[in-house]
């Protein structure tokens, strides 16, 4: 998919930079307000998970991890669920925001992992790990980031779905079923969570990495010099 | 390709840049005064997508007698005493408000009423569950012989404990909803609040009060729960 672009003219020098529009506005919103609420979601998530640090019985309670309270939100466990019961609403909205607009403008093709994206995901793990040449940018995205979002989209869709199955096992039992009742449906969430954070951390690794140009993409949805070429 | 200056290519990126600023809004969360208001509507709006999500005929999960966890192994969860020394033998349960018949109740009266035993899960809101064996008699029979109004929108407890409680009237009239006076076929133990307590699989633990004394019928809310005020979602429907 082809990326509008432009060529910014120095009107003193003559030199010409050329930017690409990577972000509509939506995806952007949608971005930041979604980072806003899942920093809330996982924090006061922390904070809920301290009141039963584990995974088993309550009798005898065997703690898995003792979470800091100084890295938690809500400061108790009623104060947590109201976090977390009133961002999940941000969360969601933000979330099916998203995902409608990609559809319904077909931007999706930007970040959508597909087959056609398999032979090219080998290459940039080889240049990411193993010191490999760097393959040629074609598009804003490479097959591995397309793999990594499609992937950090999904685990979107659990964290909401296995949240519901922990928050209604009852009136809508057949989801809890699904993920092998409430108690398993609850580590779900949280291995969920763990791989969200995971991916985040990924993610923060390689705004800092490629630069100022494309961290204010994301603000002003204009990439100055991209690595690709553009028409 | 379009072409630019670079005038014209920072004003563009800063009304960009500008129309994110109704985010701003979120900060909102930031401010102590706005904060906990901001999260008892976020907390309300919950509740009542959970009310409206229940629904009357639907039942809770039942299980298996294989998938029960022992009794010993059912946890005691008691906001202050384990045992406030009910004295069982001149126990009754004084009814009052919206009801044709107020009075004491005595535990033979309510027993006379059809028996139900049910094996359900028992999740509390710290997280963890159980599934426990639970017999007693349908709260909507009780509701019946005590003539509760039928428009009142709450059943209210208190216990011996000053634990209180609140369903509202859809839960209470669910078939599942128990007035429990036995767990795994034996009568309750003072722990697990003997001689009644409430057991509703359609609600989150702290719901299910022990050690009744008084039970209210109304048609508004003057106190939800013990926890509830402190904070805890007033509905909290599973």
């Amino acid at each position: 998919m082809t990326t509008r672009a432009i060529a910014i003219e120095d009107a003193k020098t003559g030199e010409v930079t050329v930017a690409a529009y990577e972000h509509p506005f939506l995806v952007r919103l949608c971005h930041w307000v979604n980072a806003v609420s899942l920093f809330v979601m996982v924090g006061s998530g922390l904070q809920i998970f301290r009141a039963f640090p584990s995974f088993g019985a309550k009798i005898p309670q065997k703690d898995l991890l003792h979470w800091p309270k100084a890295f938690a939100i809500g400061g108790w466990l009623g104060g947590a669920l109201q976090w977390h019961l009133t961002f999940l609403w941000i969360y969601v909205a933000s979330g099916l925001l998203y995902i409608g607009y990609q559809v319904f403008s077909r931007n999706y093709r930007q970040v959508l992992f597909t087959p056609h994206d398999i032979p090219g995901v080998w290459p940039m793990v080889r240049h990411y790990f193993f010191f490999g040449a760097k393959p040629a940018a074609r598009e804003a995205y490479n097959p591995l980031q397309k793999l990594a979002y499609t992937a950090g989209i999904g685990l979107g869709v659990l964290s909401v779905l296995t949240g519901i199955a922990v928050w209604k096992p009852v009136q809508l039992s057949w989801l809890a079923w699904l993920m092998g009742g409430f108690h398993l449906a609850r580590l779900w969430h949280f291995l969920v969570m763990c791989a969200m954070v995971a991916f985040i951390f990924g993610h923060l690794v390689m705004v800092v990495l490629h630069g100022w140009n494309n961290f204010v993409s994301m603000l002003t949805g204009w990439k100055k010099e991209p690595e690709y070429r553009v028409e | 390709m379009n072409r630019t200056d670079r005038r014209k290519f920072k004003s563009m990126t800063r009304r960009e840049l500008l129309k994110l600023t109704p985010m701003i809004a979120l900060g909102a969360f930031v401010i102590p005064k706005l904060r906990s208001p901001l999260l008892k509507a976020g907390l309300g709006f919950s509740d009542w997508a959970s009310a409206k999500l229940f629904r009357e005929g639907h039942l809770a999960p039942t299980f298996a007698d294989s998938a029960l966890t022992p009794l010993n192994k059912f946890p005691l969860n008691t906001y202050d005493v384990d045992d406030p020394e009910v004295d069982l033998d001149n126990w009754t349960l004084t009814v009052t408000g919206a009801v044709q018949k107020p009075g004491d109740y005595t535990l033979s009266q309510i027993k006379a009423l059809p028996k139900t035993t049910q094996n359900t899960r028992h999740v509390c809101v710290e997280g963890w569950d159980v599934i426990g064996r639970f017999g007693g008699v349908r709260l909507s029979e009780f509701l019946k012989m005590i003539g509760a109004d039928p428009r009142a929108r709450f059943v209210t407890v208190e216990c011996a404990d000053d634990y209180y409680e609140s369903l509202d009237m859809a839960t209470a009239m669910h078939p599942q909803t128990l007035l429990c006076y036995e767990m795994y076929d034996q009568p309750l133990t003072r722990g697990h609040g003997a001689p009644l307590r409430l057991n509703v699989p359609t609600k989150i633990g702290y719901k299910q009060a022990k050690y009744l004394t008084d039970l209210k019928v109304s048609h508004v809310l003057e106190k939800a729960g013990y926890w509830e005020d402190q904070g805890y979602s007033e509905f909290y429907g599973l």
